[in-house]
């Protein structure tokens, strides 16, 4: 189709799980893969007579994130019920904000591929308790499970002002880095922390007009990858369902799907938007919140600067690749790790080094952050500094990393220790060149010759001088000599 | 007298909405008896009440807080021993074909 | 020696027990006798705990024996209304969706009344859900007035109020969402004080309507209204809705101290005296002349939204009561249908099954008081109203001390009488419900007889908080009178 082009228009609707211990209304202890049921009380069961109280840390949570997002804090909020019947809700109603959701009117700001940053507004962050869990394993049953049932929520709902597949991933992944960077969630995307509704349509250009086509809600996504391709997947198939149709967008027309993470597409769920009567009406069970200035100050105290600024602080303070800066910025520990490292002088790039290909897999594989394997940031610096002094080579600073988890010495002494520190001596390096020189005459020809052969040979030649001096020859120093020798 | 505040198909309606899966005799008998119902509190209209505020609660308080702290759980037993049909972990429901409605 | 037990008020029987002088077991048994013998007609319980009550009884004894301090409630035989959860016996709010249903948990009155060393004996009937006001539409049995037994003992406390009067229990536990503890109080000659809304914890207290239900006392006198109010009364961690309001000005009462309200104000309300039976506002009448006797200064009052009352409590009660229900769905607990084809069934016919009618009607009602397009006529205009009728009441206090009026139009009515037409039953809680609208305390007091020798009530309403003058208010007019000390012929 040449003759129409299209726009994406997508707003989403993301649920994040929060860090507080219990849930939003009662004590039960928030826990995964545990017993079945093993964590109900009367509250989150529902039972005849029992009563909810909020959660303070979860409003103070959905506060500090909403304040985060640019948004406006409600000074009075209240809690709703909105009714259906489903059996993983054990009143039938869920407790949330209707009309006055905590924090309204803010933006995000996502990083796009060409460096540049876009501001997604945020319509909405409110409050609200998460239902339990139908499994629907075998025979004529479903199975229902309430350990989930009452775990806080915070529902964010953007604008639709993302356009395309990629710029919602951005986004996903940008609420992620911040609301890990606030500490009010572990957004483990494996445990369902964060779950994502886009609403997809397009605006399709054909003849100096735009159509929009009916809008369509894709239900609960829990990974990136999924979100991502059944944006996609939503882009291509309107497109193609508008040029057999031409149906466009009504009220009442929006259609919801959910998205097969086999065949990868997405699945018609409920043809016409059906008429939910969610008879939303204020919870006598609660008192409103009121945040007053004071309150609001106290919470505020805990925000921190956000991933994207350090990101692009390291990036411009410290001249990492966007990449790098990245993977630093994916948790605010790690992030202040790097950053106070590289505040002690330590070089910024040889530290990223040091921390995103040794450090971060020594601390996955011990199930920690980098930042608590134990090393302080002086003293990754200082073994940096050996390593760029050429002191000691970039496959030893691995060795002494992995030391200086068990060992207070200075990277030095270990360096010596375990004899890795390299010969710098020209005088004695030259003898080893001489003896490699003269014990391999084809490759020394190879690389006179200056032929195909040249770069090739002149390797060998090198891996000889370092096999010679047991891996500890500075491979600088070896470099220059070999050059000066053979006129390369 | 005037025509009933509410019908039939409303009142199918609502018991739809209600989760009651009503009898015919039934849905008559409340057709007429909302319909008298809601005549009689059509009387609040006499009362203007655009300059009122809706008062949901008569408490002077807000701001009910509870400290982030773990209370003892009933456990998967106490759980579901009232459940009229569980497998001693699970609720169990007729198998369930369509997604939630909420969210 | 039993009759002279069941004779002592609560006070009277706790001090006894404390001193030594009476046993506790001795009262339990005196009142299970007397359950055994007349309960069967009166049908005021749905549960009683005869092995537990004497154990508790005996522990009471015990410490005595030991000369340990006991609670202000040590030893006293108490009943509670059905619908506040107990770990001990079913909890079944008279509905058939609960009939099995047993409590993992105890209701903060119950813990409080245990702490006080009080003896729970049994749960008492009431209308489905606390869904009525004459315990007709209880799901599971009938109670009859023990003052006339082809009549209503009200509702929806009926048992408690009956088990009160028939001096089967020495006080008892009831809730009140639209009158339901003072209008039984009225129709079987005892005393009944709802307490202003946040008074008492609703924790474990099945819900009606959220926003208006509050748990109250059933005795014989007011100094008893008070004792049980001071055990039960505070602000629970577990109820976001319960006051954080000092209940120590109960113990001075209870001491006797300030006895009189000096330079006391009551208000009328002429308007109100129009719909009520000539006998009850002659008995009004005769109350406003004991407290002229009293020194009491009377006024008039207009309260101009009061008879919209009605029409906004039905509104947001059985728009609170919809939701409050939509639990009770076959699925975690309680009746579940044998004919269920699929989940949806589960929840239709489980619901239609064992939901009795007044119960459905009050759920519909609900239902489409909060649907989309009626939301707003309906239920968000009641609340408005509902602010309109405190205004009454914030100007109302102005200027008194209280307002006294009849607690209900009739003395207790025919069983079957009212139950053809709903709306006419609803009608008869005119003067109840504006003080559960305005969250205010409100209590009923014995205060006449009717030529058919049935009990007539006088209610006095107070500013919010104001029970202790409340209280003081209610017992003036006791001093002076004791149509409180009858009883009923069984
Ligand atoms: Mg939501
Ligand atoms: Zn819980």
């Amino acid at each position: 189709m040449t003759d129409s082009d299209y726009k994406i228009i997508v707003g989403l609707e993301i649920h994040v799980q929060l860090a507080t211990r219990t849930k939003m209304f009662c004590g039960c202890e928030l826990a995964f893969a545990e017993d079945p049921n093993s964590r109900v009380c009367p509250t989150c069961l529902g039972l005849p007579g029992a009563l909810p109280v909020m959660n303070a840390q979860a409003v103070e949570f959905a506060i500090l994130t909403a304040t985060a997002l640019n948004c406006k804090i409600a000074e009075f909020t209240k809690w709703d019920r909105k009714s259906y019947y489903y059996p993983d809700l054990p009143k039938n109603y869920q407790i949330s904000q209707y009309d006055l959701p905590i924090g309204s009117n803010g933006f995000i700001e996502i990083p796009l591929s060409d460096g540049q940053t876009k501001k997604i507004r945020i319509l909405r962050v409110h409050l609200e308790e998460d239902a339990g869990k139908n499994v629907h394993t075998s025979g004529n049953f479903s199975q229902v499970d309430l350990n989930r049932a009452g775990t806080p929520l915070l529902e964010i709902v953007t604008e639709p002002d993302m356009n395309s597949a990629e710029e919602v991933r951005a986004l996903a992944i940008e609420l992620q880095r911040i609301v890990r960077f606030l500490g009010v969630s572990q957004a483990d995307m494996q445990k369902g922390h964060m779950r994502f509704e886009p609403n997809v349509n397009l605006h399709i250009e054909r003849g100096g007009s735009t159509s929009k086509t009916p809008i369509t809600e894709v239900k609960n996504l829990n990974s990136f990858k999924a979100l991502e391709k059944s944006v996609a997947f939503e882009a291509v198939r309107q497109f193609d369902e508008f040029l057999d149709t031409g149906i466009c967008l009504q009220s009442g027309n929006k259609k919801t799907f959910g998205w097969d993470d086999v065949k990868e597409v997405t699945v018609l769920q409920r043809e016409k938007e059906e008429a939910h009567d969610y008879r939303y009406f204020p919870d006598p069970d609660l008192v409103p919140v009121v945040v007053n200035e004071e309150w609001l100050e106290r919470i505020k105290t805990k925000l921190c600067e956000l991933p994207l600024k350090m990101q692009s602080r390291f990036i411009s303070e410290y001249g990492l690749s966007d990449y790098d800066a990245g993977v630093l910025t994916t948790d605010k520990e790690m992030a202040k790790y790097f950053d106070d490292t590289v505040k002690t002088g330590a070089d910024a790039k040889r530290v990223c080094n040091l921390i995103t290909q040794t450090g971060i897999k020594i601390a996955n594989e011990k199930g920690c952050g980098v930042a608590q394997l134990g090393i302080e940031p002086t003293r990754l610096a200082a073994l940096a500094k050996i390593t760029d002094d050429g002191k000691i080579s970039a496959t030893a600073a691995v060795t002494v990393f992995e030391k200086m988890l068990e060992s207070k010495d200075s990277p030095d002494k270990i360096a010596q220790q375990l004899d890795l520190l390299q010969r710098s001596d020209e005088g004695e390096l030259e003898k080893i060149v001489d003896e490699v020189i003269t014990a391999n005459a084809q490759a020394v020809e190879d690389v006179k010759s200056g032929g195909k052969k040249s770069k090739k040979a002149h390797g060998f030649l090198m891996g000889q001088v370092m096999q010679k001096s047991k891996g500890k020859a500075n491979p600088q120093i070896v470099a220059k000599i070999l050059g000066s020798k053979l006129g390369s | 007298m005037a025509q009933n505040k509410i019908d039939i198909e409303q009142v199918k309606q609502v018991a739809k909405l209600a989760r009651l899966d009503l009898t015919e005799a039934e849905i008559s008998q409340f057709t007429t008896q909302l319909g008298a119902i809601l005549e009689y509190v059509e009387k609040l209209n006499q009362l203007d009440t655009s300059k009122v505020e809706p008062l949901a609660h008569c408490l002077p308080i807000n701001n009910c807080l509870r400290a982030d702290e773990v209370k003892e759980s009933l456990g998967t037993d106490k759980t579901v021993t009232n459940a009229p049909q569980t497998d001693g972990r699970f609720f169990l429901v007729p198998r369930i074909l369509e997604e939630s409605g909420g969210f | 020696m039993s009759q002279e037990i069941l004779n002592l008020t609560c006070k009277q029987l706790r001090d006894s027990i404390a001193k030594g002088d009476v046993k506790s077991s001795d009262a339990v048994s005196a009142v299970f006798e007397r359950i055994e013998k007349y309960d069967t007609r009166i049908g005021a319980f749905l549960s009683t705990f005869k092995t537990e009550a004497l154990t508790q009884a005996g522990k009471v004894d015990e410490k005595i024996a030991k000369g340990q301090s006991v609670g202000a409630l040590a030893g006293v035989p108490i009943a509670v209304k059905d619908n506040m959860c107990t770990t001990f016996g079913p909890t079944s709010c008279a509905s058939k969706i609960l009939e099995n249903f047993h409590s993992p948990y105890n209701a903060t009155v119950i813990e409080k009344l245990l702490a006080a060393d009080a003896v729970i004996i049994g749960k008492t009937n009431l209308d489905e859900f606390a869904m009525g006001s004459s315990t007709e539409n209880s799901g599971l049995k009938k109670t009859v007035n023990p003052w006339d037994k082809d009549r209503v003992p009200g509702g929806s406390s009926g048992g408690s109020a009956a088990a009160v009067a028939a001096q089967m229990c020495f006080a008892a536990m009831g809730s009140d969402t639209g009158g339901s503890i003072r209008q039984p109080a009225s129709f079987c000659g005892v005393a009944g004080l709802k307490p202003t809304y946040g008074r008492v914890s609703r924790y474990g207290l099945v819900a009606y309507g959220s926003s208006l239900d509050q748990i109250g006392p059933l005795t014989k006198n007011i100094e008893d209204c008070a004792l049980m109010l001071n055990v039960i009364a505070g602000h629970d961690e577990k109820d976001s809705t319960s006051v954080d309001e000092t209940t120590a000005f109960l113990c001075d009462f209870l001491s006797g101290a300030n006895k009189e309200v000096k330079d006391l104000k009551i208000a009328v309300v002429p308007q109100l005296f129009e719909g009520a039976d000539e006998q009850v506002i002659q008995s009004i009448k005769d109350a406003i002349e004991v407290y002229k006797k009293l020194g009491a200064q009377i006024i008039e009052i207009q309260m101009p939204h009061f008879e919209y009352a009605i029409a906004a409590y039905y509104l947001i009660a059985t728009a609170e009561a919809s939701s409050n229900l939509a639990r009770y769905d076959g699925v975690h607990y309680g009746h579940r249908t044998k004919n269920a084809g699929d989940y949806i069934e589960v929840y239709t016919k489980s619901r239609a099954e064992a939901f009795g009618t007044e119960v459905k009607r009050r759920i519909m009602l609900g239902t489409y008081a909060l649907s989309s397009g009626y939301y707003d006529a309906y239920y968000l205009k009641a609340l408005k109203v509902r602010n309109l009728i405190r205004g009454d009441f914030t100007a109302a206090f102005e200027k008194t001390d209280c307002i006294i009026m009849p607690t209900s139009p009739t003395t207790a009515f025919k069983i079957g009488e009212k139950t053809a037409d709903p709306l006419q039953m609803y009608l008869a809680d005119v003067y109840t419900i504006a003080a559960n609208l305005a969250g205010i305390p409100a209590i009923s007091i014995p205060c006449g007889f009717d030529k058919n020798n049935l009990p007539i009530g006088l209610q006095i309403i107070a500013p919010a908080f104001g029970e202790k003058k409340l209280l003081q208010i209610a017992r003036m007019f006791e001093s002076q009178t004791d149509f409180h000390k009858k009883n009923p012929q069984l």
